[in-house]
């Protein structure tokens, strides 16, 4: 038989994945595996610098639901994927991550371009493999995808060393992936649906806080029948933006710090939280001390190290969101909706007395919820958005109507500055027919743009909102709200660099909007141009906030609604 | 103090890496580690961590832990029925006219002097250990030089039941 190089064997295993395209950047230690990624039969994405590689697998993934794959060489290169593996854990993104390692007579030797992969990603993966014998690498490969993609997902790294990239072996298939302490569970059990229905026939303040795990699972329809059977209010949390149609009557949005005050309120009112693939994060919570005090928790999650970690939970539901989703929609069955009412009409009141606003005057600068408001009445219907983080963020998710899921990506727990530009490119490689819009700020775009040249070179036609408010703008809002209006070191400055010939010098088109009357032009303009990435700056006001607010760790009952409460 | 300890016994697919990912772990996740030791078991390709934590939030520790892929089995050990070893080696200062006085104390711990010197005497202690920590407790006024323990090991005994039926048959 026929033996083929362990680099052979890596790309023929990633290949029976059903690997479409791979993001990377070449190395030293990673060079045998990129002569057969010349004949592989997946497109590779040449990426500018790793993290922008592990961005677009990230994006890749949260656009297509598929694991996302990145590759790097050693030491540096893998150093550089730590950030989006790190970000890939906290939003449970699946990913594989491939790196080369020096050759293993090298390992522990302060090699050139040494460093220990394995030991720096370890509380940054889910799970993370050193490959010794190019044997394995099949295998390991399976496993690495398997682990990536079920459970709860997360990403995983597969480090091999040069010199099993370049031994020679015969190859065999991967056999049946057995992993005795890797068995998920994802049917829940019927005993805690029944208590859950129990529980919330029983409720009179009954919300649905729901987060990424409905989008991971795919169980937005099964979530949209259980809201519809029951007629509870539905609370999306940042990673749940567009679990629920934001157009559907139950849907009241997102929660939390710079949540609806009528959804962050309503969870405060509650009698029951039904929550469902969310993880009672800090952002949502306020002070954990102080959150929901008169709510019973029906917690459901496919990971258990979720339910009690932050509140407990009188209900625990272990398994997959969907089949939890659809038990529990059997469970109902033909029984009526508890009459809401009397709970209906608090919220209604919240929701017409503090309803998102900003004003927007003909002569004033332009107010950044304008240009995304404007945005998502001319986008495409179906555009996917993939955000930075900061301002701009909770703009997009605030003033966005999401009306599905996977159109909606970003960086929520990890907060990497710099995810939009690589995320957005991973989501369009995966999702060619797609429109996709990068909604960036300058600071976030300042840290990632080099990789609108891989953009330009691959053929991915990316939109770039960028929202240039010449500042740190989050950092801005905190240092004016609680550190006295010193503005330390969030200063970006206006004269550099010019956006358009950046843009143009990247291969981009570039944009720019100065005024409120430029904004529908610039929009209509950047929705037009499609055989090139295009950057559409908008010179957004740099004193907006955003609202409303509730200060770090302060409890979800005080909340600043606007400038006039502070 | 020795009471509030709880004792988990962790058993772990013998992969390189392991120890490092449960310590890690722990560490990471803000878990105090009071001992942890590791060995082969009667299974091949597994080996059986006795960690012991002395934490409010223990059901987490659990949780997190059966998150690491190598990690096969928890069991969180009942005092009533586990049996517990921890192994010691203690040099305390012995100047010739008081070695009858320690030598009479490590009787009753059943501790072996394996080394003696003009000035110093070293046991080996085996036992549970809170009968270490008291013959400990005892040596200190005399001069403690030098100590090591070995983690402490756990295993749950047979249930008595079984146990019968299994000399009966």
């Amino acid at each position: 038989m026929a033996t083929i190089t362990g680099a052979q064997a890596l790309i023929k295993a990633i290949e029976q994945q059903g690997t479409e395209v791979a993001f990377g950047v070449p190395g030293g230690a990673i060079l045998p595996a990129y002569d057969p990624i010349l004949d592989a039969d997946f497109r590779h994405i040449l990426a500018r610098h790793e993290q922008g590689a592990g961005h677009m697998a990230e994006g890749y993934a949260w656009a297509t639901g598929r694991v996302g794959v990145a590759i790097a060489t050693s030491g540096p290169g893998a150093t550089n994927l730590v950030t989006p593996l790190a970000d890939a854990l906290m939003d449970s993104v699946p990913i594989v991550a491939v790196t080369g390692q020096v050759p293993t007579q090298a390992v522990g030797n302060d090699a050139f371009q040494e460093a220990y992969t394995t030991g720096i990603t370890m509380p940054a993966t889910k799970h993370n493999f050193f490959v010794t014998d190019a044997n394995d690498i099949a295998q390991t490969v399976a496993e690495a995808f398997h682990l990536a993609g079920t459970g709860r997902p997360g990403p995983v790294l597969v480090d091999v060393p040069k010199d099993v990239l370049n031994a020679q072996i015969t190859w065999r298939d991967p056999g049946d992936i057995s992993m005795p302490g890797y068995k998920p569970t994802t049917e829940p059990h019927p005993r805690r649906i029944k208590e859950a229905i129990r529980m919330i026939e029983g409720a009179e303040r009954p919300v649905l806080y729901v987060g990424g795990g409905i989008i991971k699972a795919e169980a937005s329809a099964a979530l949209t029948a259980f809201a519809d059977l029951t007629g509870i209010p539905v609370i999306t949390t940042l990673m749940g933006r567009g679990a629920i149609p934001d157009g559907h009557p139950n849907a009241i949005g997102m929660p939390g710090m710079h949540g609806l005050y009528a959804a962050t309120t309503a969870m405060q009112q509650s009698d029951l939280l039904v929550a469902i693939g969310v993880r009672f994060d800090d952002r949502v919570t306020g002070d954990p001390e102080a959150f929901a005090p008169f709510a019973k928790v029906i917690h459901a999650d496919i990971d258990p190290a979720e339910i009690g970690k932050v509140r407990a939970a009188e209900v625990p539901v272990v398994g997959d969101a969907r089949r939890i989703l659809e038990k529990m929609c059997e469970a109902w069955g033909e029984s009526p909706a508890p009459d809401l009412d009397k709970w209906w009409n608090s919220i209604r009141g919240w929701q017409e007395k503090h309803p998102l606003r900003f004003q927007q005057e003909t002569d004033g600068p332009i107010k950044p919820q304008y240009v995304v408001t404007r945005l998502a009445e001319l986008a495409d219907e179906e555009a996917v958005v993939v955000s930075g983080v900061g301002q701009h963020q909770m703009w997009a998710s605030q003033f966005w109507p999401f009306q599905a899921p996977r159109r909606w990506i970003n960086s929520g727990g990890l907060g990497t500055m710099g995810f939009a530009v690589p995320a957005a490119i991973g989501a369009k490689a995966g999702r060619p027919d797609a429109q996709v819009i990068a909604v960036d700020g300058d600071g976030c775009f300042q840290m990632t743009f080099q990789e609108l040249l891989t953009a330009s070179a691959e053929n991915i036609p990316i939109k770039v909102a960028l929202f240039n408010n010449a500042a740190h703008g989050m950092v801005r809002q905190w240092q004016r709200l609680f550190y006295n209006g010193r503005f330390s070191a969030s200063d970006l400055g206006d004269r550099y660099p010019d956006y358009v010939k950046l843009a143009e010098s990247l291969g981009c088109a570039g944009l720019r909007a100065d005024r409120p009357e430029d904004v529908e032009g610039t929009i209509n303009r950047m929705l037009e141009i499609d055989d090139r990435p295009v950057v559409a700056e908008f010179a957004v006001d740099r004193d907006e906030m955003v609202f409303p607010m509730v200060p770090a760790g302060g409890p979800n009952d005080v909340i600043i609604t606007g400038p006039e409460d502070l | 103090m020795e009471q509030r300890h709880q004792v988990l016994s962790v058993l772990v697919e013998n992969k390189p890496g392991v120890l490092a990912r449960v310590a890690s772990l722990l560490a990471r996740r803000g878990f105090n580690i009071h001992s942890l030791a590791v060995g082969p078991t009667a299974e091949p390709g597994m080996s059986k961590m006795t960690v012991v934590v002395n934490t409010p939030e223990l059901e987490q520790v659990k949780k997190q832990l059966h998150k690491l892929i190598n990690v096969v089995k928890i069991t969180e050990m009942d005092p009533a029925t586990t049996l517990e070893r921890e192994l010691m080696l203690v040099r305390v200062k012995a100047e010739p006219g008081r070695r009858a006085e320690i030598m009479a104390l490590a009787n009753i711990f059943h501790a072996t002097a394996v080394d003696v010197s003009a000035h110093s005497i070293t046991f080996q202690v085996l036992g549970v250990p809170s009968k270490i920590n008291d013959f400990v407790d005892l040596l200190r006024p005399f001069g403690l030089q030098e100590m090591v323990k070995s983690g402490r090991i756990a295993m749950a005994r047979e249930p008595k039941g079984r146990k019968l039926k299994a000399v009966a048959g």
